[in-house]
């Protein structure tokens, strides 16, 4: 009985040992989104390339959609944007970007030098839709189901592997979820 | 002897008025100045909240200390809410509902946090009842040795004669 009190300090050890441990490997910027289960917040901004149109919820919602935060003074985002493109062009869903804290002459310039990847632009030069997102960093995805509801939220540039392994599944089961719901 | 005191009290003297003037210039690193609140209460409040709230993007510092974007836009939430009149816990629901439990440096009491709120005073409270056990036990095995029968009485006696000769 004796003995087995003096292996306390080991087994407390080894303990905290395996615990820490296992922090080594947490990501500590991959955050629970409080907004997964929540509809996309209201907004109405400014179409980034024209101050002129007003757009709001409604035009960004229908159908299983990825609404990705991006801004020219995001490096990450430039190491998005070709895997955007690819995505684009293989017509799975609609990507609504949201300029994020950004400058609307640059980013104009931006994707007309490197190709536009986004159905629709919102401009959020103020970073108010990025709060109500619950953003803290570009780039930042989130997949949106066909009600509007965020489904998903991706912080980090997307590539080939966290799409084929995370988000696509996903998509696909939303899209299966929305196609269900057209039937009924 | 004297010479020393007057140099501890100089050196004494010295580094009280580097802390006042470290702590003041702390308190102008605060990037507050570029905010004008309606009253000064306001101020007190919404530095208070500011500081309790940490910045999600540089994860160890709060929403004072960091100067990434983030924490700039929170800041002047936090400070606007206050002067809009919203109360504490207003503000800190609005934040834990965009970003989360994660941004508070004081988590709510609850059944998820109890083990993170009580856990210290336990092992605390376990520690003491070591201390007391071990202590106990120690006292009690002194008692044992100071009781002698009286043959180890004599015997001690007489080792301590023999010793005086």
């Amino acid at each position: 009985m004796k003995k087995l009190i003096l292996f306390i300090p080991l087994a407390i050890f080894l303990v905290m040992g395996v615990l820490l441990y296992r922090g080594l490997f947490l990501n500590p910027q991959k955050l629970d989104s409080v907004l997964e289960g929540q509809p996309v917040p209201s907004f109405e901004l400014q179409r980034l390339e024209n101050a002129d149109e007003l757009l709001n919820n409604t035009n960004i919602q229908g159908q299983v959609s990825l609404l990705n935060v991006w801004a020219t003074w995001c490096p990450s985002c430039k190491y998005e944007h070709p895997f955007l493109m690819r995505l684009a062009k293989q017509n799975i869903l609609p990507i609504y970007g949201i300029n994020y804290r950004d400058e609307r002459d640059a980013a104009i310039k931006e994707l007309a030098t490197e190709g536009n990847p986004y159905v629709l632009n919102l401009f959020d030069n103020k970073g108010r839709l990025g709060l109500d997102l619950g953003v803290y960093g570009a780039p930042e995805s989130f997949l949106v189901d066909h009600k509007g509801i965020i489904r998903f939220r991706f912080a980090g540039p997307i590539d080939n592997r966290a799409w084929t392994e995370t988000l696509f599944p996903m998509v696909k089961q939303l899209q299966a979820e929305a196609r269900e719901a057209n039937r009924l | 002897m004297i010479a020393l005191g007057y140099k501890r009290f100089i050196l004494c003297i010295w580094f009280s008025l580097s802390a006042v003037f470290w702590m003041n210039t702390a308190a102008n690193a605060t990037p507050v100045d570029t905010y004008q609140f309606k009253s000064e209460d306001n101020q007190v409040r919404a530095l208070s909240i500011a500081n309790e709230l940490r910045c999600p993007q540089c994860q160890n510092q709060n929403l004072i200390d960091s100067n990434s974007p983030v924490a700039h836009d929170l800041r002047l939430v936090v400070f606007k809410m206050v002067d809009a009149g919203k109360s504490d816990s207003e503000i800190i629901e609005f934040m834990t509902s965009r970003y989360g439990e994660f941004v508070l440096y004081k988590p709510k009491m609850e059944p998820k946090t109890y083990l993170l709120w009580l856990g210290p005073l336990g092992l605390l409270l376990t520690a003491f009842i070591i201390g007391l056990f071990l202590i106990r036990k120690h006292s009690s095995r002194t008692n044992v040795m100071q009781s002698m029968s009286d043959d180890e009485q004599k015997e001690l006696a007489d080792l301590l004669s023999e010793n005086k000769e």
